[in-house]
């Protein structure tokens, strides 16, 4: 079964903008998925119809089997959407507000307590169960909108630029968690604007610009079209200009201890490392020196103009 | 959802909104019970002193009943206008629509936050009204039925003044404009047969009228509507009509999605 379905999904707004030009679009059970996009590509619209926000114009949406249209109480069910914006009350307590949204969930108090607690330990926010919304930073609210979502227990969870804003100690503890409930058997769409996130925790990704899906396959595949790839490596010695000219490897000093590699697809890393290493310098440290998904992402959205 | 599961679901909106209200308890409770004792004093006390008897009662105790349904009819409305308007302002009516609760239990469950704040304003402001007259009860059935009916309908009525408001000011202009003169004109403070021809008939039309002597009669066993030739039933089957009308119009209204969803 399908975590999410998506077939000819269209969405034209008042005013006659074509949000989404009929998207196809599906998500395994289980899979970490990631929905890319530049601003106002349409992603926050498919996720504002599939959790209701937003009512499509045409088109079929199914979670986990079910329509949406058919049968919208038992599809939304098994949903948890975190949201681009802070949407709850500012002026009620942590806890009620991830309380009350289990209860909107048809839970029990106690089953709606327990999930309560639990989540707001997990997203280290028990210590301000008892502070009210506006008080708290704004990394400790996108917690709040990640302890909403999951407080029902969802089997598909929808996050919307979660980490938009949010400083990277936080930013890493969140996807640590995120990964956790994933290999709990959670399947998650993921759109963020941080592509070093999606491809750290997406299998598959979509990318979609203009209304329209440009890409969709696995992040292993994505990543294998990429013809040049560059690294930063720190080095041992210290260099001077024209000392290490290697047109091969496009080898650029960045500073005296710091050199930029360019491999084309094909290209060895461990030719470069020989190379240098006849010429006695070890590499003390080494990253890519832009996100490759970054460059793919810009090469996919000048292909689709 | 199952049953039980609405249930839940509506209990949990109808604890929120309880909890706000409790939350902004000077505004809920501490300034009606004060504007309540004011109009005792002035209009009861040292003016209807001099007034003598309206309807067979002093006029203290003929007043009560119109200013207890004035309550509860601002605080129903109020209660759900206000919160309503802010949970779309606010967008946290989005917490309500990710999920599947049914829009029928979104809007009773607003309604009935409505009902739960103006019925216990009402409570605070006759045991205010204890220390100035004393209160009759003649039919408690109808009391109570005229009291939640009309604060069913004005809940409704806030609801759907929310719906539409796309400004603080358009939460205010109805309340201002249309009800409090509604209210002032519908028999709160005097006996319709006190007034000329034309405006006696002018305040036929006014459902208010038809609301607050449904609840008089509840307590002091006559209003103007025999007089007038209504009788009591006839003025609650109209709030019902009314109150199905209004539900049936909020609840298309929210399945619309109009203003809440793009």
């Amino acid at each position: 079964m399908k975590a999410l379905s998506i077939k000819n999904l269209k969405k034209t707004y008042k005013g006659g903008l074509d949000a989404l030009k009929g998207i196809d679009l599906d998500v395994e059970e289980v899979d970490f998925f990631a929905l890319l996009g530049p601003n106002g590509a349409g992603k926050s619209t498919a996720i504002n119809i599939i959790s209701s926000l937003v009512t499509k114009s045409s088109g079929k949406v199914e979670i986990l089997g079910i329509d949406i249209d058919q049968n919208h109480s038992l599809a939304k069910k098994e949903l948890g959407v975190v949201g681009q914006e802070v949407n709850f009350n500012q002026f009620e307590k942590v806890s009620n507000i991830v309380i009350n949204q289990a209860g909107y969930f048809g839970l029990s108090r106690k089953e709606a307590k327990e999930n309560g607690e639990y989540f707001l330990k997990r997203l280290d926010l028990w210590d301000k169960r008892n502070e009210v919304g506006r008080n708290l930073s704004g990394g400790m609210k996108r917690r709040v909108m990640v302890a909403k979502a999951l407080v029902n227990k969802p089997k598909l969870l929808i996050l919307d630029e979660p980490t938009a804003g949010v400083d990277i100690e936080l930013r890493r503890s969140l996807w640590d968690f995120l990964q956790e409930i994933n290999e709990q058997g959670t399947s998650i769409i993921l759109t963020t604007h941080y592509l070093e996130e999606a491809e750290r925790l997406c299998r598959n990704i979509a990318i979609i610009d203009e209304g329209e899906i440009v890409e969709n396959t696995t992040m292993v595949n994505l990543l294998g079209k990429l013809e040049v790839e560059s690294f930063v490596l720190d080095i041992d010695k210290s260099l001077s200009k024209g000392e290490l000219i290697e047109d091969k490897y496009q080898i650029k000093l960045l500073n005296d201890k710091q050199l930029s590699v360019t491999l084309e697809k094909g290209q060895k890393l461990n030719d470069v490392f020989s190379y240098l290493s006849k010429n006695q310098i070890s590499v003390l440290s080494m990253r890519n020196e832009t996100g490759r998904l970054e460059e793919l992402f810009i090469n996919l959205l000048e292909e689709s103009k | 959802m199952s049953n039980l599961e609405k249930l839940r679901s509506l209990f949990t909106i109808l604890r929120k909104e309880m909890v706000r209200f409790f939350r902004i308890y000077i505004q809920t409770f501490i300034s009606p019970a004060i504007v309540i004792t004011l109009y005792f004093i002035i209009f009861g006390n040292l003016i209807g002193s001099r007034i003598g008897q309206m309807g067979g009662f002093n006029y203290v105790q003929f007043m009560a009943p119109g200013l207890i349904l004035m309550s509860v009819i601002t605080n129903s409305y109020g209660n759900v206008v206000s919160s309503f308007f802010n949970a779309k302002f606010t967008k946290s009516i989005e917490e309500l629509l990710v999920t599947p609760i049914p829009n029928h239990i979104i809007l009773t469950g607003w309604v009935a936050g409505g009902v739960a704040r103006g019925l216990l304003v009402g409570v605070v402001v006759t045991a205010i009204s204890l220390f100035f007259t004393e209160i009759i009860i003649e039919n408690i059935a109808l009391t109570v039925l005229a009291v939640v009916l009309t604060s069913i309908l004005f809940s409704l009525l806030g609801f759907l003044n929310a719906f539409f408001a796309e400004t603080f000011d358009h939460i205010s202009i109805v309340p201002n404009f249309v009800l409090t003169p509604l209210i002032y004109l519908g028999g709160v403070f005097y006996s319709i047969h006190l007034l000329p021809e034309f405006w006696k008939n002018i305040s036929l039309v006014n459902p208010l009228m038809y609301m607050i002597n449904a609840f008089r009669h509840g307590m002091l066993g006559t209003s103007d509507l025999e007089t007038l030739g209504f009788s009591v039933n006839f003025a609650i089957f109209m709030m019902i009509v009314f109150i199905t009308i209004i539900y049936s119009v909020a609840l298309w209204l929210l399945n619309s999605g109009r203003g809440i969803r793009s």
